[in-house]
C-alpha cells in the first residue's frame, strides 16, 4: 500500500481527526526516539526555508536522521536528470522522502514511481497538505472543535492554494465560509461550485470592516500581491482595502483567532500581534506537530503506537 | 449509363473509418499509429460527402483494432463511423466512446505540469463526457478536449 501524502483534500473526516489526534500527542511530547534508525530525505527542488526547517525539526525531534538538499542548484537536475531518476536514487538511501517541487503534479508522480512514501511539501501552485494540516490543527486547538465554525478568508482567494486546500479539507465539518477579496482575486467559480455540491454555506463580502467580521471564529488572512494584478491601477485602488487594522477587532468574538500562512508583509497591523486574537506565530509552531504526525503516518506508524510510545524523552 | 464508382476501392477484410473531418485526418493516422502498419492502407482525403461537404476516409486491410484503441479517436473525432468488414460485407458497425481515463493520448495545457517536463505518460480523468471536460491526474488542471493537443 502506498502511504504517500500528496493531498489532504481527499481525506475523510475520520482520517483528518485521526491526524489531529496524533498531532496533539506529539505536542504533549515532541521529543522521542520513535524514528531512531530511520532516514528522512528532504528534497527541496524549490527553496522554502520555513517549510524545510519545520519538516527537518519534526524528523530530528523524533530521532530520525535527515539527508537532502535545500537548493536545487546543487543537484543533478541541473545536469538534466529526470525527477524519476533523482527519486529512485534517493529511495535507495532514505525510508521516506519529503519533497518540495516547483512543478504541479510532481508529488503525485513521485509517489507513483518511488518505492518509499513521499510527503508532498508543496508542488507549484497545486497542493501543500502539511500547511493545510497545521491550519486544521490550529483551528481545532483554538476552538476546541472543527465543527460549525464561521471561517472568514481574506485577501488573495484566487491564487492562494492554502485557502483552496483548507476549504476542501473543512467540507466534513459544516463550516460557513465568508470570502472577502478584490474582484480580481475573488474565489474562483470552481470552488464556489465545490461548496454548493458539498452543501457548504458561503457568503461573499465587498467590505472588510468591524461589522463584517464580527461573527468570525477564524479570520484567515492572506497576502494581496502586486504581481497578481493585470491592472496595476486596480491594485493601487484596492491594496489597502484588505489590511487588517486593530480597530477592526472592536466587535470581535472572544474566541476569534487570526491565522496567516506567513510570510506577512503589511496585511495584519503589527500592533495586533499583542492582542489575544493573533495566532499566526503559534500556528507556524503547530506545523512541527502536524508534520511529525504526517511523517509518522506515511511511515505506517499508528496513533496507537504513538500513544503507547516508550521512547519519549522527558 | 450513369457511371457510379466508389471513390475508394472496396475492402475484403479490415476496418473502415469513415466521416473523418478532413482537418483531423492526419491526427487520426498518428493516433492509430498507421505508419507502422504492414498491410495496405487506403486513405481518401477531401472526398465529397453529402453529410459533411468534405470528409476523409481510411480503409485498413486485415486489421482489427481493439475497442480501447478505437475509443482513443473519441478525443479528436467523436462522430466517426467505424465498419468492420469481412469478405466484402459490413459485419459490425461501431461508434467511438470517450473512456473514463485517457492515458498518453493528450497533452496537459498547463506548462508547469510535471507531465510537460518529464518523460512520462499523461493521464486525465474525464469529468463530463458530454462537454468533454477533463482533469489532469497530476496537476488537477481542468481543461476541454477542444483546446488540448495530442501527444506525438
Amino acid at each position: 500500500m502506498n502511504r504517500s501524502l500528496v493531498t489532504i483534500a481527499d481525506h475523510t473526516r475520520e482520517k483528518i481527526e485521526y491526524l489531529v489526534d496524533m498531532a496533539s500527542e506529539f505536542e504533549k511530547h515532541p521529543n522521542r526516539r520513535l524514528l531512531e534508525g530511520r532516514v528522512v530525505a528532504t528534497l527541496f527542488f524549490e527553496p522554502s526555508t520555513r517549510t524545510r526547517l519545520s519538516f527537518e525539526t519534526a524528523a530530528n525531534r523524533l530521532g530520525a536522521r535527515v539527508i537532502g538538499f535545500a537548493d536545487p542548484k546543487v543537484t543533478s537536475g541541473t545536469k538534466g536528470e529526470t525527477l524519476k531518476d533523482t527519486i529512485m536514487m534517493v529511495s535507495n538511501y532514505a525510508d521516506i522522502i519529503v519533497m518540495r517541487h516547483y512543478l504541479e503534479g510532481a508529488a503525485r508522480y513521485a509517489s507513483e514511481v518511488a518505492p518509499v512514501p513521499i510527503v508532498n511539501a508543496g508542488d507549484g501552485a497545486n497542493q501543500h497538505p502539511s500547511q493545510t494540516m497545521l491550519d486544521i490543527y490550529s483551528i481545532y486547538k483554538t476552538q476546541g472543535t472543527l465543527d460549525n465554525l464561521n471561517i472568514y478568508m481574506v485577501g488573495d482567494l484566487k491564487y492562494g492554494r492554502t485557502v483552496h486546500s483548507l476549504l476542501m479539507a473543512m467540507r466534513h465539518f459544516n463550516p460557513t465560509f465568508h470570502f472577502i477579496a478584490p474582484d480580481e482575486l475573488a474565489m474562483p467559480e470552481y470552488y464556489k461550485l465545490y461548496c454548493k455540491e458539498h452543501g457548504i454555506r458561503y457568503v461573499e463580502h465587498k467590505d472588510f470592516d468591524a461589522n463584517t467580521i464580527a461573527d468570525a471564529d477564524i479570520l484567515y488572512m492572506t497576502r494581496v500581491q502586486r504581481e497578481r494584478f493585470s491592472d496595476l491601477v486596480e491594485y493601487e485602488r484596492v491594496k489597502d482595502s484588505y489590511l487588517l487594522k486593530r480597530n477592526m477587532l472592536s466587535r470581535a468574538k472572544d474566541n476569534l483567532k487570526i491565522l496567516h500562512p506567513l510570510p506577512r508583509v503589511n496585511e495584519i497591523e503589527y500592533s495586533i500581534d499583542e492582542t489575544p486574537y493573533a495566532y499566526y506565530f503559534q500556528q507556524a509552531g503547530n506545523g512541527l506537530f502536524a508534520r511529525q504526525a504526517l511523517i509518522c503516518d506515511a511511515l505506517g506508524i499508528t496513533l496507537e503506537e504513538v500513544k503507547n510510545d516508550n521512547t519519549i524523552i522527558y | 449509363m450513369k457511371r457510379q464508382e466508389l471513390q475508394v476501392a472496396a475492402l475484403q477484410n479490415g476496418t473502415v473509418i469513415d466521416h473523418i473531418p478532413s482537418s483531423k485526418l492526419f491526427e487520426v493516422i498518428n493516433l492509430l499509429n498507421l505508419e507502422k502498419i504492414r498491410t495496405s492502407v487506403t486513405v481518401g482525403f477531401n472526398l465529397k460527402s453529402k453529410k459533411m461537404g468534405h470528409k476523409s476516409i481510411i480503409k485498413i486491410a486485415d486489421k482489427f483494432f481493439t475497442d480501447e484503441e478505437l475509443n482513443q479517436l473519441a478525443v479528436i473525432t467523436p462522430n466517426v463511423s467505424l465498419c468492420i468488414i469481412r469478405d466484402y460485407e459490413v459485419v459490425e458497425k461501431k461508434t467511438v466512446e470517450l473512456a473514463d481515463n485517457l492515458v498518453g493520448i493528450i497533452k496537459c495545457n498547463n506548462p508547469k505540469c510535471i507531465t510537460n517536463n518529464e518523460p512520462m505518460l499523461t493521464r486525465f480523468h474525464v469529468l463530463d463526457h458530454a462537454t468533454g471536460t477533463v482533469c489532469c491526474h497530476y496537476c488537477n488542471t481542468q481543461q476541454h478536449l477542444d483546446e488540448v493537443k495530442l501527444c506525438q
